[in-house]
């Protein structure tokens, strides 16, 4: 009986063959915490007696939530991160780096095939190429610092075959949200997602993040993809240690197959308070909007922001919004200078913030007024999410979000390129 | 979690996906590991008055998919600090699943449908049973897997780990 890609992935970690349902203890081969995250894994490392981190060198930490500091209760526990950092010897990317999960495949620490844990739910994102890699709590976290290894269940494989080739103005974001919408919250709650098909071989590695980013939207354990001729040039220069991309095999045993012809498929928005509350943006154009926010590990790429500075290119972002721009990554920031995308974007009227998570979790960067309403580009726009809980938040690509921000209303974006 | 315990309290019921930034907004969660000064803020944003009307030992009842969204472990311990001794789901988002567990805040997976908030509930976790003492009927919970079973027993995975030195399957 063939595996799928996780099936294989744990296989290939546990010295044996393993299949959905089995419980294993698997070295893990590369680990990260945030800065909301971190502080706690810290206490519980201490609580289970913990003194020296097994490899510091699979280990990361990223302030990125926020950061820099609005208050001093969160500089006391980014102080204990730099402290603890330091004194285990871990790699630690302080204020300005970015987003962790824009930053953990760019420095090359995720190589296919690999088991990667985070202390943050999006760290699905680098299932899009090809990692095992999943969200974990703070305890789950301090556990592998302290043995290199954790307990996971072998999850079933929803495979999701993406057929047909997407129109003009329609985005990875589009289909991520499509499929929110599609097989709901909790259409994949402790599957791992396989996808695969035209759509994803057509998509560039940038985009394919955003689609695996969402798959956790879905309640899924991890959101795979094979690794091709894209994926490995796209590590050239990025990673240096040797690895395995691993492929699912012909006769693997999934839960479910489904496909989707998205040929048809056009801008997608996901209506507040569910992310899989998705409609056409034909159906919500009009609607009048106070903020934009380009940015987060879902949409903060070069490319992500490289489309928005072609739609405001030539164009004002409407007086009757603030349009906030937060890069995923210091290094996508100076890309984007050195493009000029970043000067088009502040020429339109764009307020940049620092590379971060920007104003997605609500803690700082741009939290909206009472009655307000926001189209971003993350991954959550649940009541509260950005501070308010008052406020009401769209989800769309980078193109719908700059195209609304011109109009000062949703806007199907097709119109502006 | 001791054992043989059976739990009692009074249901307070939410609906279906209740999210980790409705258990405890992201808002808060940066700031502080107090975790009672947190604790304050539990189901702020969807039920302001909830930890006002928590009585030590009572139940969070809710639906399907509870504490999806972020990986928060500040969720499952806000629900511990404000009282609550166990959450009762038809069924759970994993990483907070895993959260409550490595906590020591038990999770029942029942069908949860026909209970109402108010109700007198006992729960035995490791017989697998909810009794509705209210309504006089009885629900079967979904078993844990072994591992998860001693990690709760030993009221937590920090705990388990200092006991144990690494995990047993």
């Amino acid at each position: 009986m063939g595996g799928t890609i996780s099936e294989k992935i744990f296989s290939n970690h546990a010295g044996r063959e393993v299949r959905a349902g089995e419980l294993v203890v698997v070295e893990v081969d590369f680990m990260m915490g945030q800065d909301g995250t971190s502080p706690l894994a810290i206490k519980a490392f201490r609580e289970i007696g913990g003194e020296k981190v097994l490899d510091p060198s699979r280990v990361a930490m990223v302030i990125d939530h926020s950061a820099p500091s609005p208050l001093e209760g969160v500089s006391n526990l980014h102080a204990m991160m730099r402290s603890f950092a330091a004194e285990q010897g871990i790699g630690l990317y302080d204020v300005g780096w970015g987003v962790c999960h824009c930053l953990l495949p760019e420095q090359g620490h995720v190589a296919p095939g690999d088991i990667v844990i985070g202390a943050d739910s999006h760290t699905t994102t680098y299932g899009a190429i090809n990692a095992f890699s999943t969200g974990v709590g703070s305890t789950d976290l301090a556990a592998a610092m302290l043995t290199g290894k954790l307990w996971f269940k072998v999850p079933s494989t929803l495979r999701l075959e993406l057929r047909g080739k997407l129109a003009t103005g329609v985005y990875s974001k589009d289909v991520a949200l499509f499929l929110a919408g599609r097989l709901t919250a909790d259409g994949a709650t402790y599957l791992a997602v396989e996808y695969g098909g035209e759509v994803i071989e057509s998509l560039s590695v940038e985009a394919r993040f955003t689609i695996s980013n969402l798959a956790v939207e879905m309640g899924a354990k991890a959101g795979l993809m094979e690794a091709d001729s894209k994926t490995l040039r796209w590590l050239e220069g990025r990673l240096s240690r040797p690895f395995e991309p691993v492929s699912p095999d012909p006769d693997a045993v999934y839960q479910e197959v489904r496909e989707f012809d998205l040929s048809d498929l056009t801008p997608q928005v996901a209506e507040p308070h569910r992310v899989d509350q998705v409609k056409p943006v034909e159906e919500l154009e009009g609607t009048p909007i106070q903020q934009a926010v380009i940015g987060t590990c879902t949409n903060g790429r070069l490319e992500d922001l490289e489309v928005a500075a072609r739609i405001l290119a030539g164009r004002r972002v409407s007086p009757e919004v603030r349009l906030i721009v937060a890069p995923a990554s210091r290094q996508v920031l100076m890309e984007a200078m050195a493009k000029g995308v970043a000067q088009r974007l502040i020429e339109a009227g764009a307020a940049f913030v620092t590379p971060g998570c920007g104003p997605c979790v609500g803690t700082h960067n741009g939290v909206p007024a009472d009655g307000e309403r926001v189209i971003s580009t993350a991954n959550r726009n649940f009541k509260g999410r950005m501070g308010n809980a008052n406020a009401f938040i769209y989800l769309a690509s980078p193109a719908t979000v700059a195209a609304s921000a011109v109009a000062g209303k949703i806007t199907d974006p097709r119109r502006m390129l | 979690m001791e054992e043989g315990m059976v739990l009692k309290g009074k249901a307070h019921v939410f609906g279906h996906d209740i999210n980790t930034d409705y258990i405890i907004s992201g808002k808060y969660k940066f700031k502080t590991l107090d975790m009672d000064e947190l604790a304050r803020h539990c189901m702020e944003d969807i039920d302001p008055e909830f930890t006002s009307r928590v009585q030590p030992g009572d139940f969070i009842v809710a639906g399907a998919n509870f504490g999806c969204g972020s990986s928060r472990e500040q969720a499952p311990l806000v629900i511990k600090h404000a009282g609550i001794s166990a959450v009762l789901a038809k069924s759970f988002a994993r990483i907070f699943f895993r959260n409550a567990i490595n906590n020591g805040l038990p999770v029942a997976e029942c069908d949860t449908s026909g209970i109402q908030s108010g109700d007198q509930l006992e729960v035995d976790l490791e017989a697998g049973m909810v009794v509705n003492l209210t309504q006089g009927t009885e629900l079967a919970v979904t078993p844990l897997p072994p591992v998860m079973m001693d990690i709760l027993k030993e009221g937590g995975l920090a705990a388990y780990l200092k006991k144990h030195g690494g995990f047993k399957l």
